[in-house]
C-alpha cells in the first residue's frame, strides 16, 4: 500500500525538476527499481497513474527498469546474484551473505516537452 | 541539445519538442532528507531514536509499557505512537507518567521521517531522552521509511509463525533487534524459537536477538541493558552527561 506514497513522491520529484528543467509535460518516467525494493510494479502503476491525473505528468508512460540483486559472500569472499533476501550463497550454500545491490529505488530519467 | 531529434524529427518553431532528462534521483530522497535532520536534531539533544516494528498483536504496547516502568527511573524516556486510528495506545503510555504522542496516519499504512519530525516539534523529548517510535503495526511498508532512527527493533511474538522473518524479509533484514515477545506462552503455543532465530539470520545474519516477556518480566533485564548499551554507544558518558544537564 506505501506505493501510493511513493507515487507521490515521484511526482513531487517531477515537479520540482520541471523548475529546474524548464519542462511543461513529463511523456515517460525510467524508473529502477531493485527485486528487494519492496514494491509492487502493478500497484505502483496503478498508484502513479492515479495521483498525476490532472498535473504535468498527466498520462506519462512508467518504463520500469530492474536488475539482478547482488550480495557479497562473506565466506566465499565474492559477489554472488540472489533472488530473496534469505537465498543461500549459490557457490556455498552459506547464508552470510550482505546484500549489496536490489534495492534500488530511483527515478533515472525523463521524457519532457 | 538537439531540438531536430523529437519525434517530429525536425525543428519546427513554436511546436514543443520531447527531450531527455537525466535526473538519477532516489524517490526516498525527501523521506531520507528528513530522516538525516531527524538524526541529526536526535544526535544534537544526546536522545536514542528507536522505531519499534511490528504486525499487529505483537504486543508492542504492552512491551513499551512494560520497559518505561523499569526506564524511566534511569532515563528520560519519550513515546511517539503511530497508529490508522484512535489515540488509545498513546493514552496507555502517558498512564505510566511519561509524554506520548499520538500520529494518525488516516488512510496511510507507515509512519515517514516528515511525520516524526512534527511530532518531536510538539512532543519535545527531554534531552537525553531515550524516544521509542512505535510504528503502525505492519511488516511491509514501514521498512522502506528511515525514519531517522538510530535503531530499528522489530517485536516477533511466539503466538505468530516461527516463518515470518522468511515471509516478511525486507523488515528483519533492516532491523538491528529482535524482540521474541509473549515468550511466558512459549509451553502452550507450537513455536520453535530456535527455527525463529535461524529464520531471522538468514535474513540478517548480524540481527541481535532478545526473548521477552512483558508479563512474567522474563529477559527485561537484558533488554533494558540493551537499551542502556546502545546509549552508552551513540552517546560516550561524557555526552550524555552533557545533554541531559
Amino acid at each position: 500500500m506505501h506505493e501510493m506514497a511513493l507515487a507521490e513522491s515521484i511526482l513531487t520529484t517531477l515537479q520540482e525538476q520541471a523548475r529546474q528543467h524548464d519542462y511543461a509535460r513529463v511523456r515517460t518516467v525510467w524508473l529502477e527499481i531493485g527485486p528487494l525494493a519492496s514494491v509492487e510494479e502493478e500497484s505502483l502503476r496503478f498508484s502513479f497513474d492515479v495521483v498525476v491525473k490532472g498535473t504535468l505528468a498527466d498520462g506519462a508512460r512508467l518504463e520500469i527498469e530492474t536488475s539482478p540483486a547482488q550480495a557479497w559472500c562473506l565466506s566465499c569472499c565474492k559477489s554472488v546474484a540472489v533472488v530473496r533476501r534469505f537465498d543461500a550463497c549459490p557457490e556455498c550454500g552459506g547464508h552470510q551473505l550482505q546484500m549489496t545491490s536490489g534495492d534500488e529505488l530511483r527515478i533515472k530519467e525523463l521524457e519532457v516537452d | 541539445m538537439d531540438f531536430g531529434a523529437g519525434p517530429a524529427r525536425a525543428h519546427a518553431p513554436g511546436l514543443s519538442q520531447t527531450r531527455m532528462v537525466q535526473i538519477e534521483q532516489d524517490i526516498l530522497a525527501k523521506n531520507n532528507a528528513y530522516a538525516a535532520a531527524n538524526r541529526a536534531c536526535f544526535d544534537a539533544a544526546g536522545i536514542l531514536a528507536l522505531n519499534v516494528v511490528s504486525s499487529p498483536g505483537s504486543g508492542k504496547t504492552t512491551l513499551l509499557v512494560a520497559t518505561i516502568e523499569l526506564l524511566k527511573t534511569q532515563v528520560p524516556v519519550a513515546v511517539i505512537e503511530g497508529d490508522q486510528q484512535t489515540s488509545n495506545d498513546a493514552e496507555r503510555i502517558r498512564a505510566t507518567g511519561v509524554p506520548a504522542l499520538q500520529i494518525n496516519t488516516g488512510k496511510g499504512c507507515h509512519l515517514d521521517a516528515h511525520m516524526v519530525g512534527h511530532a518531536v516539534e510538539t512532543l519535545r523529548p527531554a534531552d537525553g531522552a531515550v524516544l521509542f517510535v512505535e510504528n503502525v503495526g505492519n511488516l511491509v511498508c514501514p521498512a522502506a521509511f528511515d525514519l531517522g532512527e538510530a535503531h530499528r527493533v522489530v517485536v516477533l511474538s511466539v503466538t505468530e509463525g516461527e516463518d515470518k522473518p522468511l515471509k516478511y524479509p525486507d523488515m528483519f533484514a533492516s532491523a538491528n533487534l529482535m524482540l521474541l515477545s509473549k515468550v511466558d506462552l512459549l509451553p502452550h503455543v507450537d513455536f520453535d524459537a530456535k527455527a525463529c532465530v535461524a529464520n531471522a539470520r538468514k535474513v540478517n545474519p548480524r540481527i541481535k536477538v532478545i526473548e521477552v516477556s512483558a508479563k512474567t518480566g522474563a529477559g527485561m533485564a537484558a533488554w533494558i541493558a540493551w537499551l542502556q548499551a546502545a546509549r552508552t554507544l551513540a552517546f560516550p558518558s561524557g555526552e550524555v552527561a552533557a545533554a541531559t544537564r
